[in-house]
């Protein structure tokens, strides 16, 4: 028998506002447990919330980079349950209304390309964490409470786990080249939920659904996936039927694990939330937004390997975080050669992130210096090693690469006038060399050139040299 | 001392002038409230050390040095702030509401606060955890609810203002039952910040009072500006004092038959007068409809229940309040802290509210409540289109007998027909004495249009002038 999957994904991410969606407190990842609230988090009695619009605006850029249908009007509901983490035993989302609805994302899987609808995206806010102390207690870090979140719920039009990877991927890089999220799953900044069903071919209702939440790795949905496909095949064609529950992925057997089963939805009691006026998403302020959308990853990859003319695998590199293809964008604006700032960020600029375990912002060196630096090579003022002994100096201390070289005194010598009279001299003292280049031994150039090295302490242009030395070498 | 004779205006006037010491004034005010509230109860808390602030500048503040009765569900730090319920009975605040915070800047002395129906659920003060409140003007009748306590601190003469909540008539019924003032404003003109939530769309922070200037004293403080209520306007205050003894002829009046129908005998003729007496002055008087008037009180009781079903989740054992000593487990703490800290009245709401928003009941209730809520408040719309106020009784009858109608919840839920219009539809309403009624006050009911409090201030003013009810005072307590 055949079987057909549908696949559904809900992603969470966290928007990256300076304070909470509802209280001014502040937003940071890795606070001291309840250091960042107030008494809104708290849900203290008499307490009012307040939207941060701003959640609204990064909101927007997802739904604008998605083709989704922004809702001119948007208010929240309330979400009611009790949970230690959760201080007002309601959450605030948006349920009646969301902020967009009807988007898409464009992937391809084999070489074949497929549109996966997005049902709607809403915002809400997130609760606190939980942890289980082994001394019988639990604690709660409220850090969390009301760090804003954008759902992005899948229409369930995914056919199989490789389906399933490539819609995370690819909606994980879209809302990274927004800015509006990290999405670090590491972090918690992008959290994913899916679910499955099977049917047999050519039946049109579709299966009992099973979800698995929190999954922490893409590699762990698309292998939670396909060991459900399967397990829920076996069951159907062991005549049973699939219950509607919740199982988790276990990493270690690579299986899923019953966690536990559902027997009717929780009732929410949604209603519109009292305390929030409704706002009213104007088509200027969309209009607004989009003006200030950054240029989304496929535009940026069309322009590296068409325009500048970079390799596939290197236009991947840079686009692997936005961070890096801003900074590779703004090397090139600021004069660099596209090729050669390329080679650079995806060489000696990673290289140093990796070994140094930091990020680009937290390095001293900056796209115009890096450019200035790709043009003191391009225009043969320092040679190549000479460069990496620059880099390593402004990566560090974010020194002027102009500045450093001519204090070092580190200029390439290029002056034919000035090196005319050094090659005639080494001819001069290295008769045995003019003799082995005359019987056609090529290394007596490079031991005459070696020499000049030596001399000018690395300084002198190789090229203009080699030049040199063959003029000279043949009048001899 | 005791406030029967006392407005702000003749006690800034002493304290200005130094006849009267402002420290004086805050003593004599917690003695009088120990010696009187035996009889009453109707503080909760008593800050017994009540001091004023120093430096009063009574040329600024007309209310500095004035002691002022706070309802016990509006939060204040460090004072103890129980909504008069056994599940917060210990709860001490760690912020000021908004009205706290504004009221601090007039230098008003805080003297403490009052009783209330538990959460703000109820319409006669018996469902509180700390005891009924009674009726100064008649020991064995109730003062109307839920603000009761704060409607007989003026009533009798405990302080010369207090600060109450509306949901559905909690300010309006006790100031008639009392044979005070008090106004609920438009919905979004006084900051929500700091009220305990019993329904959010509902709840509106008002004054109670013996003369309508006073409490348009008090208002000018606590109106307007606060980023932390997302529902209030932004819309400027006006000074509400201005509206006082101006004239009402040429204002356009409606009575609402359904209203005056649904009182008889001696209210009927008691708010008829009422009435004569603006035609006499030369208003004009309109007789109007409002045929949703019989759906009023299903359409409040759903929707003020399922808000507050979700505003009184947090109550959970948790993290404040009352906890259950023989909980076992984390759902026991919630099931037994609430079953145990809640009163009667609180559970038979959040049970009602809840069962309007659940899943099978939404459409059926909540949205139904929702659509109806809209159509109300067209009504009032159509008729503010050509009128200033509409003016009928408050209440269907004077003070009830404590005790007679606490196992009839619908009943009593049935009292609240008159005032609860004003709170779905978000319109400024207050009730003035209009007279007495088998020795009992009755009020005169004042709507306006949103915003429009001037209105009500105005006509409030002028029936007090012309029936001169403040000169009256309680008979009902023993020397």
């Amino acid at each position: 028998m055949n079987f057909k999957s549908t696949i559904g994904f809900e992603v969470h991410f966290e928007l990256k506002t300076k304070s909470k969606i509802f209280s001014p407190s502040p937003v940071s990842y890795g606070a001291k447990p309840n250091t960042e609230t107030n008494v809104i988090d708290w849900g203290m009695p008499g307490v009012l919330p307040y939207v941060n619009k701003d959640v609204y605006r990064l909101g927007i850029m997802v739904a604008l980079a998605t083709h989704a249908h922004i809702l001119p009007n948007t208010h929240f509901d309330r979400k009611n349950y009790y949970y230690p983490d959760s201080p007002k035993a309601y959450q605030i989302t948006q349920f009646f209304q969301p902020l967009a609805r009807d988007g898409y994302v464009e992937i391809e899987v084999h070489g074949k390309k497929k549109r996966i609808g997005i049902h709607e995206m809403h915002i809400e806010e997130d609760a606190g964490k939980n942890t289980h102390g082994t001394n019988g207690f639990s604690y709660v870090d409220l850090n969390r409470q009301g760090v804003p979140l954008l759902e992005v719920v899948s229409e369930p039009e995914i056919a199989d786990p490789d389906e399933g990877y490539a819609y995370l991927e690819k909606l994980r890089k879209i809302v990274q080249f927004t800015g509006a999220s990290d999405v670090k799953m590491e972090e918690g900044s992008m959290r994913v939920d899916t679910n499955i069903s099977i049917r047999p071919a050519g039946q049109k209702e579709l299966g009992t659904k099973v979800e698995m939440k929190n999954l922490n790795s893409f590699e762990h949905v698309r292998k939670s996936l396909a060991y459900e496909q399967k397990r829920q095949e076996q069951v159907l064609l062991a005549g049973g039927r699939v219950q509607l529950s919740t199982r988790r992925f276990d990493d270690a057997t690579g299986k899923t694990v019953l966690e536990r089963v559902k027997e009717g939805d929780a009732d929410y009691r949604y209603f519109p939330e009292p305390d929030l006026a409704p706002d009213h998403i104007s088509q200027e302020w969309i209009d607004e937004i989009e003006q200030t959308l950054p240029r989304s990853a496929e535009a940026r990859y069309q322009q590296y390997t068409g325009e500048f003319g970079l390799k596939d695998y290197d236009a991947e590199v840079l686009l692997q975080t936005k961070e890096s293809s801003d900074f590779y964008d703004q090397t090139v604006a600021a004069g660099a050669d596209p090729q050669l700032a390329a080679n650079w960020m995806n060489t000696q600029v990673n290289g140093y992130l990796n070994d140094n375990r930091v990020d680009l912002a937290d390095i001293a060196l900056t796209p115009e210096h890096l450019a200035a630096m790709i043009k003191l090579i391009k225009d043969g003022t320092i040679s190549s090693k000479i460069a990496k002994r620059v880099f390593a100096e402004t990566v560090k201390n974010g020194t002027d690469p102009q500045k450093f070289v001519e204090d070092q005194g580190m200029v390439q010598l290029s002056d034919t006038s000035v090196l005319e009279p050094m090659v005639k001299e080494v001819v001069d003292n290295n008769p045995q060399s003019v003799e082995d280049f005359k019987n056609g031994k090529d290394r007596a150039i490079g031991f005459l050139v070696g020499q000049i090295m030596k001399q000018t302490r690395g300084q002198a242009n190789p090229k203009v040299i080699n030049q040199l030395l063959n003029k000279e070498l043949q009048n001899r | 001392m005791n406030y029967l004779n006392e407005d702000i205006d003749s006690l800034n006037q002493k304290l200005a002038q130094g006849t009267l010491e402002a420290d004086q004034l805050a003593q004599d005010t917690v003695a009088n409230i120990k010696q009187t509230d035996d009889q009453l109860n109707a503080w909760i808390t008593v800050q017994e050390d009540a001091k004023p602030d120093q430096d009063l500048d009574f040329a600024h503040h007309k209310l500095a040095g004035i002691p002022i009765a706070i309802k016990d569900n509006i939060i204040t730090k460090d004072v103890k702030t129980t909504a008069a319920s056994h599940i917060l009975d210990n709860y001490l605040p760690v912020y000021d509401a908004t009205v706290i915070e504004k009221l601090k800047e007039a230098h008003v002395t805080f003297v403490g606060k009052t009783n209330l129906d538990e959460f703000a659920m109820g319409s006669s003060t018996e469902h509180s955890y700390f005891g009924i409140t009674h009726n100064p003007w008649n020991l064995d009748k109730v003062p109307g609810g839920s603000s009761g306590g704060s409607a007989v601190a003026v009533a009798s003469g405990q302080v010369v203002a207090a600060l109450g909540s509306d949901t559905g008539g909690s300010i309006r019924q006790p100031a008639a039952f009392n044979g005070i003032f008090g106004i609920k404003p438009t919905y979004g003109r006084v900051s929500r910040w700091g009220l305990i939530a019993f329904a959010s769309s509902l709840d509106e922070i008002g004054v109670m009072s013996k003369r309508a200037k006073t409490s348009a004293q008090v208002l000018n403080v606590i109106a307007g500006q606060d980023e932390h209520d997302s529902t209030l306007s932004t819309r400027a205050v006006p000074d509400f004092t201005r509206f006082i003894g101006q004239a009402v002829k040429g204002m356009r009046v409606a009575v609402v038959k359904e209203y005056l129908d649904a009182v008889d005998g001696d209210m009927h003729d008691v708010i008829e007068q009422q009435i004569a007496v603006l035609k006499e002055a030369g208003a004009i008087i309109d007789e109007v409809s409002l045929p949703l008037t019989k759906y009023v009180v299903p359409d409040y009781y759903i929707i003020a229940s399922s808000e507050a079903s979700s505003n009184l989740q947090r109550f959970d054992g948790i993290r404040y309040g009352y906890r259950s000593k023989d909980a076992k487990d984390l759902l026991d703490v919630y099931v037994k802290s609430r079953s145990e800290g809640f009163g009667e009245e609180v559970q038979r709401r959040i049970m009602l509210g809840s069962f309007a928003l659940s899943a099978g009941s939404y459409d059926r209730f909540f949205r139904q409540a929702a659509k109806v809520r809209t159509l109300i408040c067209q009504d009032f719309d159509r008729i503010f289109a050509d009128h200033d106020v509409i003016v009928g009784p408050t209440t269907t009858t004077p003070a009830f007998d404590i005790g007679s109608e606490i196992a009839d919840p619908i009943k009593m839920y049935n009292n609240d027909i008159l005032t609860i219009s004003a709170n779905l539809a978000g319109i400024p309403a207050a009730s003035v004495p209009a007279g007495l009624v088998d020795g009992m006050p009755v009020g005169l009911q004042i709507m306006a249009k949103r915003f429009d409090e001037g209105s009500i201030f105005k006509v409030a003013d002028f029936i007090e002038r012309s029936n001169k009810f403040y000169e009256q005072t309680p008979t009902g307590m023993e020397d």
